[in-house]
């Protein structure tokens, strides 16, 4: 077990993964997250694919709002923009998905950019408003473009394929989820120890002095408008194929919601909070339907209270947290690793 | 030594709706000198400053430095022309490190952006490590080896303004701007305070404007010293013939003097 860390030079100091122990630990579920597919049944492989794409999701929220400090309440309409813009590039000029998604995604950034240039001088409320407006511009315009977007008939998703090879089952598609993940993480990660990140934490902490050091704040805030936008954007395109069948239905005011909900449970401004957040999220109704199911046996009166609980759950899973560990998951688990690290001179 | 104006401050006026804070002030920085602006609580230092490095627009006057008109500019833009400051109640990062602070300080001479940055290509992780090695040379001139991993919010006063001021070296400016650098500091954290600002201006010629509200300090190390009393300057010499003036003793001295 390291009880410490001894670096004898810079570059040692800024290495991604700081040791040994650490990256065997990865690698350990790297493995086991490639495995799982073989032992999985039908729906958890869905429910993994579901977190895969909530993960990529909630990193870009979490890029804007965790990191920057720039309230977003128009994170679906991005993801909407993103599935939207994938499915129709397939299904109308027949461009193959693995263009067609990262193209959404810089369709998706693009509409983040014209969203973040009204909203620079907007903070707290207003911000929250004015991308609260967004989503409903964007809701607005899928349910009646018709002839674009078949509005509330929704579109069905043309099959992906991946330089050539169709992507035509559930485990394909996750094992194209969890690589996109990988790339979203390490990319996060890379940025955040990098000039960007650090300027986009700086806005968040001070904006006044960031600008007075000769950050260019207004720039800043685009980027993060940005490459938030292009994370949910990518994100849609995969929740487009994995649910192959996309309507406006699928995008509602509730999924941001839930993200800001992932977010704020993961641990707000953290990259493995991100993950943490997605994970717990995604599994809380499954755990609370697996004890609905296991209850309705004997006390069948409880099971018409529980649906009802089950949609104020996320509005009190976030006060709990707020109230309790505004650090969050990732908070929780660094306090759980330094008391064992120092382990038996433990403090606390 | 070259006789080269840094700053050139013209007919600087700057009024809050009917307060003048700073009425039709001018006065010359030399290049490689410490010039320093004193006067009594609310005179208008802190406001001069502002004006400088573009937090407020001044009402009226201009601004020179290095034959760049800089009035009216963007703080970035004026930061990144090579003046760094400090704030009288500090402006720091608080929830990030004492490195990071520092490396924030460089920011504009880093340009790798968030595509080189998120891949890490080898120029963004190049420019990464000369602006660590930069940033190391500061934290070791201003000996705060031991905190460069803490959180600035949770070290002492005193070291905060350490870490202000190594924010601003940071960034290698031509002209520093220290706003009240040792208030609320004890004798010893002063006596730092004032050998790193000479260190800076002797060793790595750093051009400085200070303001202080304590006579003391300035006369020891100031070249030039320009007095301001309610906006106005109301005289400018060497330490020596200031200290002499009797409009200076009078009004630091002879009046209610609230402040002292
Ligand atoms: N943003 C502002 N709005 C209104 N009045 C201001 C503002 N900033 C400074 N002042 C006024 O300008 C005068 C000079 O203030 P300041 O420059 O902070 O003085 P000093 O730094 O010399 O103590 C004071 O009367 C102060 O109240
Ligand atoms: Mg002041």
């Amino acid at each position: 077990m390291p009880s410490g860390q001894f670096k004898t030079s810079y570059r040692d100091d800024t290495k991604i993964f700081q040791t040994l122990w650490v990256k065997m630990w990865l690698a350990l579920l790297m493995a086991c997250l490639v495995v799982f597919p073989f032992f999985a049944g039908q729906y958890l492989l869905y429910l993994a694919n579901l977190v895969g794409i909530a993960v990529i999701g909630v990193l870009g929220l979490n890029i804007l709002s965790g990191f920057t400090g720039q309230i977003s309440l128009g994170h679906s309409a991005f993801l909407a923009l993103g599935a939207y813009a994938s499915t129709l590039l397939t299904l109308r000029l027949g461009i193959p998905f693995w263009l067609s998604m990262p193209l959404a995604g810089l369709f998706s950034a693009l509409c983040g950019l014209l969203l973040a240039l009204p909203c620079l001088r907007l903070r707290g409320l207003y911000l929250a408003i004015a991308t609260f407006a967004f989503y409903f511009i964007v809701e607005y315009s899928i349910v009646h473009w018709n002839s674009l977007t078949n509005g509330t008939g929704g579109l069905t998703v043309a099959e992906p394929t991946v330089l050539g090879f169709p992507i035509d089952s559930d485990t394909k598609i996750y094992f194209l989820i969890l690589s996109l993940v990988v790339a979203g993480l390490i990319f996060a990660k890379n940025l955040f120890r990098t000039e960007t990140g650090r300027a986009f934490i700086a806005v968040r902490d001070n904006d006044v002095a960031a600008e007075i050091i000769g950050i260019n704040v207004v720039r800043y805030k685009i980027l993060a408008f940005m490459i938030c936008s292009f994370y949910a954007g990518v994100a849609g395109s995969l929740y487009a194929v994995t649910l192959s069948f996309i309507g406006p239905e699928h995008f509602t005011f509730l999924m941001t919601i839930e993200y800001l909900a992932m977010g704020l449970v993961g641990g707000i401004g953290t990259i493995a909070g991100s993950v943490l957040g997605a994970v717990f999220m995604t599994a809380l109704p499954e755990a609370i339907r697996l004890l609905r199911d296991a209850l309705s046996t004997h006390y069948p009166f409880l099971v018409s209270r529980m649906s009802d609980l089950q949609s104020g759950l996320y509005g009190l899973v976030i006060i709990l947290f707020l109230i309790f560990e505004p650090t969050g998951l990732f908070g929780v688990w660094l306090r759980v690793k330094k008391y064992w690290l120092a382990w038996p001179y433990s403090y606390r | 030594m070259t006789e080269a104006v840094t700053l050139n401050v013209e007919e600087l006026s700057m009024r809050f709706g009917g307060i003048h804070a700073v009425e039709a002030l001018s006065f010359q920085v030399m290049q490689g000198t410490i010039f320093a602006l004193i006067g009594p609580n609310g005179a208008g230092k802190s406001t001069v400053f502002n004006c400088i490095n573009g937090v407020y627009r001044p009402s009226a006057g201009r601004m020179i430095f290095e034959d760049e008109d800089i009035t009216g500019l963007g703080s970035h833009r004026i930061a990144r022309l090579g003046i760094a400051r400090t704030f009288q109640n500090l402006a720091l990062f608080r929830n990030m490190t004492v490195l990071d602070n520092l490396l924030l300080g460089r920011n504009h001479y880093l340009n790798a952006g968030p595509i080189r940055g998120g891949f890490l290509t080898r120029r963004a992780r190049k420019e990464e490590h000369e602006a660590r090695l930069k940033v190391e040379q500061i934290i070791d001139f201003l000996e705060i080896e031991s905190v460069r991993k803490q959180f600035v919010g949770s070290l002492p006063f005193g070291i905060q303004r350490r870490v202000e001021l190594g924010r601003a070296l940071a960034a290698e400016p031509k002209l520093l701007l220290l706003d009240e650098p040792v208030s609320g500091m004890n004798a010893e954290e002063t006596e730092d305070m004032v050998r790193f600002i000479l260190d800076i201006n002797e060793e790595i010629g750093t051009t400085i404007l200070l303001v202080e509200h304590d006579m003391g300090v300035v006369m020891d190390i100031s070249d030039r010293v320009a007095v301001i009393n309610f906006g106005v300057k109301i005289a400018e010499g060497t330490p020596q013939e200031v200290s002499v003036n009797p409009v200076v003793i009078e009004a630091y001295l002879g009046k209610g003097d609230k402040d002292q």
